[in-house]
């Protein structure tokens, strides 16, 4: 790296990009695997009513031939990670001259990678149009991440086809439902090999018109189109993060190419960001932004309450979008522009972190949220939140490898997860777990058998897909120097307890779902009955992958694993390239995996005691079967009362978002002041009332009837009075509007005429 | 020819034109009255193009016509839809969003 230091004295530096125009011919045309189904959509769209079975055939037959060149190319790339020895693209790199010290920087950082063990990416670009000097490309970058998910979404998008042939058989929107999941398809696979970021957007955009049209397949029922009203506008909020993000980069790595205004390139902003070139404070305003893009489409706290009312769509997309792919997106941006992120965040020797956070407590919430549901979709769909947090987590903590595994075996236990849920639903013909469903395993053996084995690779026990990932993310959180780990990036201790947490909470909420789902006596009406095959094919591939999945990427020093089998997918799919910074790798802790696993272990023990024996007995001594003792810790003590209606209210997130955002930007402001007043001050005095009523009933005479409520009744009267006068204006007729409109258009000019 | 001319003109038909807007109860007629404001933003934008020595002005209203014609092919789906639902394209009984 010395050539890089006497350049620097010079002013300017040759940054190697760690990317290649070579390479084998499936890595550079990756490009025809999102144009596959992206002709299928429209095929479909238009001649789909007149094929003989409305469509699907070409959907699931394009989807075959992706997963085909999919696969190709995943073997093309493993040749490809450690054969290659073609050109790298190097970029002239302004150096600002701060005493010469960025120069050096960039030296120190770049010396990391070091060229014997490089992963050349393959990107493979073109001019798509030029404007004000400024050319912009569309392209592929193809690297290890990008296969890996080309792999999964070609995957999963199949398995959901064959799955909802049958699922939605007979639907009045047939053909159109396969449409658009071929278009979601393109979309995705579009996504996953961006070359630009600018690409990126324009995909990030297109899933989420997917998802929005999908969500409200069945558009005549009010609350699936509000649930996808509100899946789309919640997304809305996160992308203006994106748009700013996106932008941010753009310019700042504009200012560090002499010949260039800007730059959308995923690979160059990465390179930048990497070796210490770019600005520490736009890389962090940048981060920031891009993470509130992450936290609406990967569903974090706080604005992840579109998500487990997206289940409103079709089970097969909910599997599909909102557990397996989509969802993702926010999480592989993160993997994608993981210079940006890890530089930006200094995440790499800290030990707390923005995106840590924001990941850790999410993890806790969804699955705090799980306990409380009884629509099996939504437990799944929170239990699929918490699971994201924790691949945010993960990244926070620098765990990359460890985030994407996870992505990875997610991908196919929760697939099978929601697939299994909908062949319960569909024979019962409803998603009530408690009302419509219960001791389905005698009828519906292999939705059982394959929902307990997701199951149990969401909990993580070994040897299942779960426990691996899992596993390399606690580990990867570098917490707790007594476990035996050598360490991450960083000693992120809360983090590791955040997940300890989260897997023993996994597996309570887990065990709950089966027990309601398959155990007891059936509650529901009718005749349940297995589904056919085109349903249980499906989640039985899912089940094999979701227990040999794990098996990709045993820890390295695994004593019980040949030296081949080692972190195979670690090694294949983790780029070590300019584009990306150089992380440390934490060491597998065997006291840490036994810890963990005892900790999911005890999770099982307390939900399944309180279930399967607790509830069992009670239900043979009331004679019918319960869901619930009928005297539990709800009904016993105030606090669990407290606690639960809390959750049963998803911590009164969606009052705030549609009483006080929506209803402040929609309606006149007193109508907003007057709902806000309704649902949020009258339910916390609410609160604060039954409160006082356990307390004693002094306290709430004298202070809640006298003082606060008088003090609310108050500000509702003022409110109201206001909402009176100001509805007024709000006469709904386009000409009182356009009148209004007028005259302020007439003021302004009049202003204008005399300022001028 | 004086560029004044012009501009009394287009301020005329754009007033016109608001009248129309503001004052018309009928939907099809309503949206005539926009075409009448987009004229007369047109005649201003040619006008001061030819006395300034300047395209910019025609190319924009190139650009402002054949997005009148897209304005008025929505609008006129709109005033077909109002049809079919209330049955009648009075601009003034349609009020579904008063507060």
């Amino acid at each position: 790296m010395t050539d890089l230091l006497v350049l620097a004295a010079g002013g300017a530096v040759d940054l190697p990009l760690g990317i290649t125009e070579g390479g084998n011919w499936f890595l550079r045309n990756a490009w025809l695997i999102p144009l596959l189904p992206a002709l299928s959509f429209v095929v479909i769209l238009f001649f789909g009513k007149r094929m003989p079975r409305g469509g699907s055939e070409l959907g699931i037959a394009v989807l075959g031939i992706a997963f085909v060149l999919a696969l190709l190319t995943g073997a093309a790339w493993i040749g490809h990670r450690d054969n290659y020895h073609g050109d790298e693209i190097h970029r002239a790199v302004v150096v600002v001259d701060d005493g010469g010290h960025s120069g050096a920087d960039a030296a120190d950082h770049g010396s990391g990678g070091g060229h014997a063990e490089q992963s050349l990416a393959v990107v493979n670009t073109v001019t798509w149009f030029q404007a004000g000097g400024v050319e912009f490309s569309v392209g592929t970058l193809v690297d290890g991440p990008a296969v890996m998910m080309l792999i999964v979404v070609t995957l999963v998008s199949l398995l959901v086809h064959v799955y909802s042939t049958e699922y939605i058989q007979d639907d009045r929107r047939y053909t159109h439902f396969f449409a658009f999941l071929s278009l979601f398809s393109a979309s995705m696979l579009m996504l996953v090999i961006s070359e630009n970021t600018l690409q990126l957007l324009t995909s990030w955009e297109l899933v989420g018109v997917c998802s929005f049209v999908l969500i409200g397949h069945w558009w005549e029922e009010k609350p699936n189109s509000d649930a996808a009203l509100k899946a789309f506008l919640t997304n809305r909020v996160g992308d203006m993060g994106l748009i700013v993000g996106v932008s941010i980069l753009f310019f700042s790595v504009g200012s560090a190419l002499p010949d260039r205004f800007g730059s959308f390139s995923i690979a160059e902003t990465n390179a930048l960001a990497s070796a210490g070139m770019l600005p520490q404070t736009a890389l962090l305003v940048a981060a920031c932004c891009l993470m509130a893009a992450v936290m609406s489409k990967s569903g974090q706290f706080f604005l992840h309450t579109w998500l487990p009312d997206a289940m409103a769509g079709p089970t097969p997309v909910s599997a599909l979008i909102h557990a397996a792919t989509m969802v993702v997106a926010g999480v592989y941006m993160i993997a994608r522009l993981y210079g940006v992120f890890f530089e930006g965040l200094s995440i790499g020797g800290s030990s707390i972190n923005l995106m840590a956070v924001i990941g850790g407590i999410t993890t806790l919430v969804g699955a705090c949220l799980a306990f409380v549901q009884r629509d099996i979709k939504k437990v799944l769909a929170y239990s699929t939140i918490s699971q994201l947090g924790y691949m945010v987590m993960a990244l926070g903590v620098g765990a990359w490898t460890a985030a994407m595994f996870h992505l990875f075996t997610h991908a196919f236990f929760k697939a099978c997860l929601f697939l299994g849920s909908g062949s319960a639903a569909h024979a019962v013909h409803g998603f009530d777990m408690k009302s419509d469903m219960g001791g389905l395993r005698k009828v519906m053996p292999h939705t059982y058998r394959t929902f307990v084995i997701a199951s149990i690779a969401l909990a993580g026990l070994p040897p299942f897909a779960g426990f691996w990932s899992k596993d390399e993310i606690l580990v990867g959180t570098g917490g707790w120097g007594l476990f035996g780990g050598t360490g991450g990036n960083g000693a992120y201790t809360l983090m590791l307890v955040m997940g300890m947490v989260t897997a023993a909470l996994t597996a309570a909420y887990m065990t709950r779902c089966v027990y309601l789902t398959f155990f007891g006596e059936f509650r529901g009406h009718g005749e349940p009955h297995e589904s056919g095959r085109r349903i249980t094919v499906p989640l039985w591939i899912l089940a094999g992958l979701a227990v040999g999945a794990g098996l990709l990427n045993m820890p390295s020093g695994f004593q019980l694993a040949p030296g081949s089998m080692q972190e195979r997918f670690g090694h294949v799919v983790e780029p070590v390239a300019g584009y990306f910074p150089v992380i440390s790798h934490a060491g597998p802790s065997w006291s840490l995996a036994i810890a963990s696993t005892l900790v999911v272990l005890t999770g099982f023990a307390v939900a399944g005691w309180y279930y399967f024996v607790r509830v069992e007995a009670a239900s043979a001594a009331a004679g019918r079967s319960l869901t619930e003792l009928p005297d539990g810790p709800t009904s016993r003590y105030a606090l669990a009362r407290m606690g639960h209606t809390f959750l049963v209210n998803k911590y009164y997130l969606d009052h705030l978002y549609t009483g006080i955002v929506a209803g402040g930007t929609k309606g006149p402001v007193a109508a907003a002041a007057y709902r806000f007043d309704q649902r949020v001050i009258d339910r916390g005095v609410d609160l604060v009332g039954e409160t006082a009523v356990s307390a004693g009933r002094a306290v709430y005479d004298k202070v809640d009837q006298m003082v606060v409520d008088g003090v609310v009744n108050a500000s509702g009267r003022v409110a109201l009075d206001t909402g009176g006068k100001l509805r007024k204006i709000q006469s709904g007729r386009i000409q009182d509007y356009a009148a209004i409109l007028f005259a302020a258009a007439t003021v302004l000019a009049g202003i204008l005429i005399v300022i001028v | 020819m004086f560029l004044n001319q012009f501009l009394l003109l287009s301020a005329a038909l754009f007033a016109i034109g608001v009248y129309g807007v503001l004052a018309r109860r009928n939907g099809v007629l309503v949206l005539m009255s926009i075409e009448l404001i987009l004229n007369a933003v047109n005649i201003n934008l040619v006008a001061f193009a030819a006395f300034g020595n300047s395209l910019a002005g025609e190319v924009f209203t190139l650009f402002v016509i054949a997005i009148a014609a897209a304005e008025v092919g929505v609008g006129l789906a709109m005033v077909l839809l109002l049809y079919r639902n209330a049955r009648n394209i009075d601009l003034s009984r349609i009020d579904l969003m008063r507060g």
